[in-house]
This record gives C-alpha cells, structure tokens and sequence, in this order.
C-alpha cells in the first residue's frame, strides 16, 4: 500500500524540519485527507450534487516540562504547519499539570491486518443515474409512496496517518460509500409515514441497490396501517439497530475516560460486576470485517482489537487511551483520538448471547410470539433524550404494537426507562445475530418498559 | 491530491487586493464562460480555540486553524458544489470543472452567458478588524473559567461534576457571484458553557447553561460567572430529588429564553424553502392563512446587537433582514436562500447560511423568537388549575413527519396556579400544526439564548426566544 498521505506531502520531513526551527523535540500527529462526491435528487431530477477534497492534520507538541499542546489545522503548507506548531507549544503552556499524555507504547506494535479492498469511483453521472432508478422504482412499489424526499448516494476515499517523532508511523487507505432511501407514503384522510433504508459498502459498486430499494419500501409500507398506542407499560423487543444505538448511547459504561470525569454510570472499580443479565455478552470489535469504517490504528497509533466488554452480564473491560490506560495502570486499548485531552470511543459493539446460559423467557420470539408485544424499530432524537450520565432515556421511537402476529404501526410515542434497569431487565436475547452498518445485534426483549403515547 | 497543496495559492487572502479580484474574476468568468447561469465562491478563514476546565483545573486548551473554499455553479433550478482546501489555481480550477461537469458543462461550451465583473467590494469588516485585540488572552479566558468552577463549588451541594467550557471563533467570509456580489465579512463568536452534576446516593441531576453572543470581545470577562454558578446549584439541587413525571395530556407553561427551542424546531424548521423543496412542511401553501393562535407572532431576523444568530451579511453576500414569519396567527413568510427563490419562488431573505466552506448555504434561521404578549409570567401560571412549568428545556427532535419530542431539563407541577413539585423525565411531545393553534397566552418577557443549530448545511450559531407561553394541552411524556 502506497503511504501517499506521508510522502507525497512529506509531512514527516516537514514537521522534523519544522519543529527544529522552534526547538520542538518531541511531537506526533494525525491526519486525514479525503475526496468524496454525494448526490441528491428530487423527482428524478439531480437535486444537488457535491464533491469535496479536505485535509486535516492535529499536531501534539510537547514542552521542555513534558507538557503537551495541540493544534488543529487544515493548512498542509509550510506555513500553515508552522503557525499550527507554534499555536500548539503555546498552548502546551496550559497543558494539564495532573494529566499529560504520552506517546502510546503500543504505537510500534505490528498492526492487525485486515482486508480492506480499495474500490474505484463510480463518478457522478453513475451515482446519479443509479440514484434516478431507484427512486423510480421504490415509487413504483406501492401507490401510497409519493416521494423520496431524503435520498443519497455518495462514495469517498480517504488516508489516515499518525506519525510521531519517536520514530511511529501508520497510514491506511480506504473507499466507502454509503446508499440512503427516505421514502414518505400518504394516505387519504391519513397522515403521512415516512421510514427507509441505508446501505454501507467498501465502493458504490458493492451497494446492494435492491436491497436498499426493497427495504425502504417494505419499512415504509409496513408504517401505514398506524393507530395511537396507550400509554402504559409493555413487554418491549428491540430490533437490533434499537437496541444497538442504547449500548452505543450509554457507553460511558465502559468508558475509562468517562469514569475519570465522574459522568459515567460505572467506577473505577467497577470491573468484576455483574451489570446486566448473565444471558448477555458484548465485544467492541473495530476490526470486524462487516465494520466498513475500520482502522486498524487508533489516534494514538495503537492496534485496534477485538476487545470482550461485558461477558455474562458482567463488566470485563474498559476501553482506554494512552492516558487513561496509564492511571488504570493497563494498556491501552486502541479506542483514542488526538487531542490534548484524549476522548476514548467506542468502536463496533457486537451483541450476542451466551449460550451456555439460559434465558428468563427463551420462547420469545419477534416471529412467533402471541402475547402483546411493542416491536421498537428505530430510536429517535437520541442527543436530546439520553442523559447518559444519569442513566436515563425518554426517546421517540418507530415501531409496532404485536398481537398474535399482527402487527398495526404506532403512530407516535416515547419509550422511557433506565438503562442499568435496562440490561437487568434482559428476558431473552433471540439467536440470530442482525449485522447493522453499525454493529452486530439479536433481537433483545425487555419484561417491561413505560411508553408514552394517546393518553 | 496532496501535491497540489504545496503551490502557490491563487486566492491569497491577506488583503483583499488587485490580484484577488483579478483571479476570483477569472475563475467567475471561467465558469460562466461554460454555460452556468451563476457562479458562486466563498473563501473562508477561520481562527478558534476551545477551553475545557474541569473541576479546577485547565484540562484542555485545543486552537484549530482552518480554511478552505466552496464553489457552486447554478444551472437552471439545479446546482453543483464543489469544495477544497486547495487554494493553487490548478486545484481551484480542478474543482471549478468538477462543479461544472456536475451539470453537464464543460469549459469549452458555446455559452452566450457572460460575466461583467465584480462590483466593488462591501466590506462589513472594516469596523470589525480591531475586535480581536480587544478579546481576552488564554490566561485571562481560563481563569474566567476556573471562577465559573470555583464558583459553582462554594455555592453548591452534592456536585460531583463541575465543568466550565469557551470557544471562541473569529471566521472571514469573502463571498463572490457572478451576478457581482463581492462582499467580505468578519465574525466572531463566543460561547461559553457551564454544566454540573449533582450525585447523592442514587439520585442524580445534571443542569446546564450556556451563553452565546457574536461581536462582543469582552463578553466573557464582562459575564457574570457567579450569578450563572447560583442559577445552576439552584436548579440541580430542586432536581436531585425531583420524581418522575407522570405522563398524560395536560396544559403547559414554557419558560422564555431557551424554551424558545421548541419553535425553533418544530414551526421553524418548517418555515425554511429547503422544506418546501422537499415537499416536508404541511405549510407549503398556506401564506396568508391562519396556522397559529393569534396569540401568536413569530420573528426571524440577523439584526439583534451581539445576538448569537446575528449576522451582517449571509453566507451568500445578501445583507441580513428582518423576516417576520407568523403575524397574530397569520403565516407571513418563509426563510428563504438563492436556491430556495429559484426553486420555489419565494424571495430571499439574507438566511443562506452554512457552517463553513465545505456546505452549500441552504435557508437557515438566525435570530427567532416568538414576540412578546400583554400577561405577565404569573398570569400564565394561575390560568393552570393543574399541569406542568417547563423552566428549562434540553434538547429535542422533529421527524420527518413533523413531529417533535423535546426533553424538558427542569420542570414543576402547576396545581391550583402554583408552582409546586420538581419533577423529571418529562418530553413534550406533539406536531406543529396542532401545537401552534392551543398557544393561547404570551407573556412580557421576551427574551433570547443562544444555540447551536444542525441541519442540511452544517451545525450554525443561532438565537431562540420566546416569552413565557402558555400551550393549552400538551402530551407530556414520562413514566
């Protein structure tokens, strides 16, 4: 693989040059480059179409007391790297005293290898074109969709590097490219629905238009025969995309960072408890091959891992930085970014159950069950109703009302509840394992949780 | 890609001179010379730091420098955007064909467009160049921070969390057309937060704050840091303990300032073109009719001094305007940005905005609030036998169907017109078009906050506002 992203704009050789002249001598950064083209259209005519070419670089510099300071920069010039190496041993002078961060020590460690195919540009007039029919064809599927009014087909290459003045030195190339379908269906004397469908994939190539298509429609359709639902409590399965966005939600959990700055719902001592139902188990794989966004280097320059979370229900690890791994005194994790205080992330939860354990409720099944049900399909407005550090949620949500196999759309409601409640709460985690361009979940079913709706 | 980096840039933006005009006009002219009916290029520079202080110490100091260009080509209704951090002219005209070809144009098409140059630069940064001296340093910034903290602990109970943020960002917008807009702005924004997490046993409560402004350097040491640290341990001491909201129907105050949030999100939002567009707003065609209480009377504007949705030009070079949106119920106007006029009609109302170079301006709000009415806050309150006070609202969502979910931060029940228990948990849930007819009752107190807002062109500074309102039922959502 060809390191364009370090040669070609000789980044090392600029910053070792650079940091000489203002007698830097320890230093590292990340950068990024990316090309992407995305469009949009409206009743088979291109709505707006988009290319960009963007460069950013974070430069960490480290002061003669081992304080360290940050800059930003989109300006790869000489000049715009010496303003951001200045910028960022200024303010190495405000560096925290109690908390500097380092290099990683795993910075040099032989990186994983995984298979990340690089995929040529389909071009505008293909994504376009593409985009057109399929349009097309989901309005043809069903006489109550009227329009596609958010829709997307966009594809984009990008490098990441890191590089430190120890002597690291990382880089990754990748495509990707992304297909969304909104699709909003009317109905006389009803209101209109709206659901759809996104498909991820290594090229615009490898999307799976039909899919997409049949989703979006199938999603859409499945929403028009709605009625209000009574608020009250429900025995509750989540559909994994559900269920996937709460782990990732409140995953200050098993988060070191988090639990340093007292906002998480777990301490430092937390590891060895039993937090959730001992049916349930998760990893955070970032190398996971169905994980289009894979790196397999963190911020830091640390491998990226499979990492085991919660095993049995109960809590096994944190994800950590450089910095935060060092105060647990582990090490690190591969979860970190860039910064002169380091946010840790996480990066591809995968859900699953253990089978060596059993089930509260293992007749449970979205398919088969009889029994009243609510079906949750998508949460909504997730930044506004998840107070992550209290362990709370109140979220809209998309789904259904299911009674003896039929299921009748809800026409609009919240679901509330507490997440550590939550994942005591488990009562059957179904077998087969969903994989979602965000993580890999089953169905989960919840005994009981309050939903607000016709009152 | 990244060779092109290291040429000499063709838009050097240091002094808007001779060779800038000169080279812009030929990159216009370039553009039309190949069949599109307008060419559009912004140039952008921005300067920011952001401070993070957490309990007492300075955890994080982060400047960023950035810059970069957006350049959209118009033909007919449609439109092409193509934007770049590469400032050569090979890479400006690379992307410049890329926009073109976008459409179907090429440079070599027999166009009988022309260019006839740029009008003479409108400088709005001319009495602005100095505010940057006037603003604090870092030392000075996070010792402002580190009071706010301080603060917060002297006065406060059960706080396990205290943390204090500021962001400052000086942004230069140079915005050229073919049609000959030639303007240049400087901006600067500020914004600082504080937050605060209250812990004892297993209750918890979080309260926030934040205050936003635009062209006032001093405005983070003239803020008053403990009055802001009282108002927060006030707040989350009624919350710790406060219980869980009951749901159901009922009638609802919402306070001013931020719980403006609400039509900002749930009306406003579907005020802009770009919602027209998308056939998204059940208030498409229905100007000039009824769509509120006539209680109610909506503003959007860029003018508001210090304002932090105020602009003096937008991000397409139009001067900011007034826009009055609903007046006593009656649906007056949309927002709306060049594609908006030529793709729907209606006129421009200087509210193409976009978070930097890399977005194509769409119609965005800037300052928008509902207007005063004649009660006073205690009016509101007694007019309830039983319901719920919204004191602060978080944040909240509208569908794609229209409607919104919005989480109330810190709330109050309201018996017998009296303010009594805190309470938690509780979401408004409802759609626009139902909410907006049960506005019965505006107070005398308008006022504004500051907010972020994310939207099709990127995440902007904007103003929210309202007085104290009265929404006559409501569906509250809880436990």
């Amino acid at each position: 693989m060809s390191n364009n992203l370090i040669n070609d704009s000789k980044l090392k050789d600029k910053l070792t040059k650079l940091s000489k002249e203002i007698s830097i001598k320890k230093w590292d950064l990340g950068a990024t480059i990316g090309k992407d083209i995305s469009v949009q259209i409206d009743k088979s005519e291109p709505k707006q179409i988009k290319a960009t070419q963007k460069s950013s670089i974070t430069i960490r510099v480290w002061n003669k007391s081992n304080q360290v300071g940050v800059t930003s920069t989109s300006d790869l010039t000489e000049n715009g790297l010496r303003k951001a190496l200045s910028s960022a041993y200024e303010a190495s002078n405000f560096a925290n005293p109690n908390e500097s961060p380092d290099f990683s020590p795993l910075s040099k460690r032989t990186l994983p290898i995984i298979e990340k195919p690089i995929k040529e540009s389909l071009g505008v007039k293909d994504l376009l074109n593409n985009l057109i029919k399929a349009e097309q064809i989901l309005l043809n599927k069903d006489y109550s969709i009227k329009s596609v009014p958010y829709n997307g087909f966009a594809e984009s290459k990008y490098e990441r590097a890191y590089i430190n003045s120890d002597g690291a030195e990382r880089h990754m190339e990748a495509t990707q490219a992304s297909l969304y379908l909104y699709a909003r269906a009317e109905e006389e004397g009803r209101k209109p629905r709206c659901s759809g469908s996104i498909k991820i994939a290594h090229g615009a190539s490898d999307i799976d238009i039909e899919a997409c298509i049949n989703e979006a429609a199938e999603k859409t359709i499945d929403h028009l025969n709605y009625k209000p639902i009574k608020t009250g409590k429900y025995l509750i399965c989540f559909k994994p995309e559900a269920f996937l966005d709460l782990i990732t939600s409140f995953s200050n959990i098993y988060n070191a960072r988090a639990i340093i700055d007292g906002i998480s719902l777990s301490k430092k001592d937390s590891l060895g408890e039993s937090i959730a139902t001992d049916i349930l188990s998760i990893n955070d794989d970032g190398l996971h091959p169905r994980n289009f966004s894979s790196c397999t280097f963190d911020g830091e320059g640390t491998p990226t891992q499979n990492l085991k979370i919660i095993e049995k229900g109960v809590l096994k690890n944190f994800i950590h930085s450089e910095s935060t791994a060092k105060i647990f005194n582990v090490s690190p994790t591969g979860h970190a970014g860039i910064g002169a205080k380091v946010l840790v992330s996480p990066d591809w939860p995968v859900v699953y159950k253990e089978s060596s354990q059993n089930a509260r409720n293992p007749e449970l099944s979205y398919k088969n069950t009889k029994e009243e049900f609510v079906l949750v399909e998508n949460l909504n407005a997730l930044h506004a109703g998840v107070k992550a550090s209290q362990g709370s949620f109140s979220l809209p949500f998309d789904g259904w009302i299911v009674k003896n196999g039929t299921k009748t759309s809800i026409e609009s409601a919240t679901i509330a509840g507490d997440f550590r409640q939550l994942l005591k709460n488990i009562i059957q985690i179904e077998s087969r394992e969903h994989v979602t361009h965000h993580g890999i979940s089953p169905h989960i079913w919840i005994n009981e949780l309050s939903i607000t709706g016709d009152t | 890609m990244i060779k092109s980096l290291l040429k000499q840039e063709f838009l050097e933006t240091h002094s808007i001179d001779d060779y800038f005009k000169q080279n812009i006009e030929f990159l216009l002219s370039y553009g039309v010379g190949a069949g599109a009916d307008l060419v559009e290029i912004f140039v952008e520079n921005v300067d920011n730091i952001s401070l993070l202080v957490e309990q007492d110490t300075v955890t994080s100091v982060n400047p960023s420098i950035g810059k970069g260009i957006g350049i959209r080509v118009f033909l007919g209704k449609r439109d092409g955007f193509y934007s770049t951090n590469d400032f050569s002219k090979q890479g400006l005209i690379y992307g410049l064909d890329q926009a073109l070809e976008m459409l179907g144009l090429e440079k070599h098409t027999n166009s009988s467009n022309s260019f006839q140059g740029l009008k003479d630069l409108t400088d709005y940064s001319i009495s602005k160049s100095k505010m940057i001296l006037n603003c604090p340093t870092i030392k000075e910034s996070t010792n402002k921070l580190l009071s706010a903290t301080m603060f917060l602990k002297k006065h406060g109970r059960h706080l396990s969390v205290r943390r204090g943020s500021y962001s400052k960002t000086l942004q230069e917008v140079i915005v050229a057309s073919s049609d000959g807009t030639f303007a240049k702005d400087l901006r600067l924004y500020q914004s600082i937060g504080v937050n605060a997490l209250a812990v004892d046993k297993e209750y918890r409560s979080s309260i926030g704050r934040r205050i936003g402004n635009t062209e006032k350097p001093n405005a983070l040491i003239d803020w008053d840091a403990e009055e802001t640290a009282l108002d927060i341990n006030e707040s989350a001491e009624k919350m710790l303990y406060a219980k869980y909201v009951t749901a159901g129907q009922m009638p609802a105050i919402l306070a001013n300032k931020f719980g403006g949030v609400i039509f900002h999100e749930a009306c406003g939002h579907l005020l802009e073109t770009t919602q027209i567009e998308r056939g998204t707003t059940p208030f498409a065609k229905l100007k000039g009719n009824k769509i509120a209480n006539k209680a109610v009377t909506a503003i959007d504007e860029g003018k508001s001094e210090g304002a932090f949705g105020s602009i003096a030009i937008d991000d397409e070079g139009m001067e900011t305007q007034k826009t009055v949106l609903i007046e006593n119920g009656i649906l007056k106007n949309f927002l709306s940005d060049r594609a908006g006029e030529l793709r729907t009609g209606h006129k421009r109302t200087g509210s193409g905005r976009r978070q930097s170079y890399a977005f194509s301006a769409a119609s965005r709000m800037r300052n928008t609030y509902i207007d005063k009415g004649t009660y006073t806050p205690t009016q509101l309150i007694e007019s309830i036998d039983e319901g719920i006070y919204c004191k602060s609202m978080g944040g909240g969502s509208v569908g794609a169907t229209g409607q919104f979910n919005f989480s109330v931060e810190e709330g109050y029940l309201i018996k017998n017109g009296k303010l009594t228990d805190p309470v938690k948990g509780a979401t408004l849930i409802g759609e626009a078009v139902d909410v907006m007819p049960r506005i019965s009752m505006c107070a005398n107190d308008l006022d504004l906050a500051a907010g972020f807002c994310g939207s099709i062109s990127g995440n902007i500074n904007v103003t929210v506002g309202q007085p104290h309102i009265k929404v006559d039922s409501i569906t509250i959502g809880g436990r």
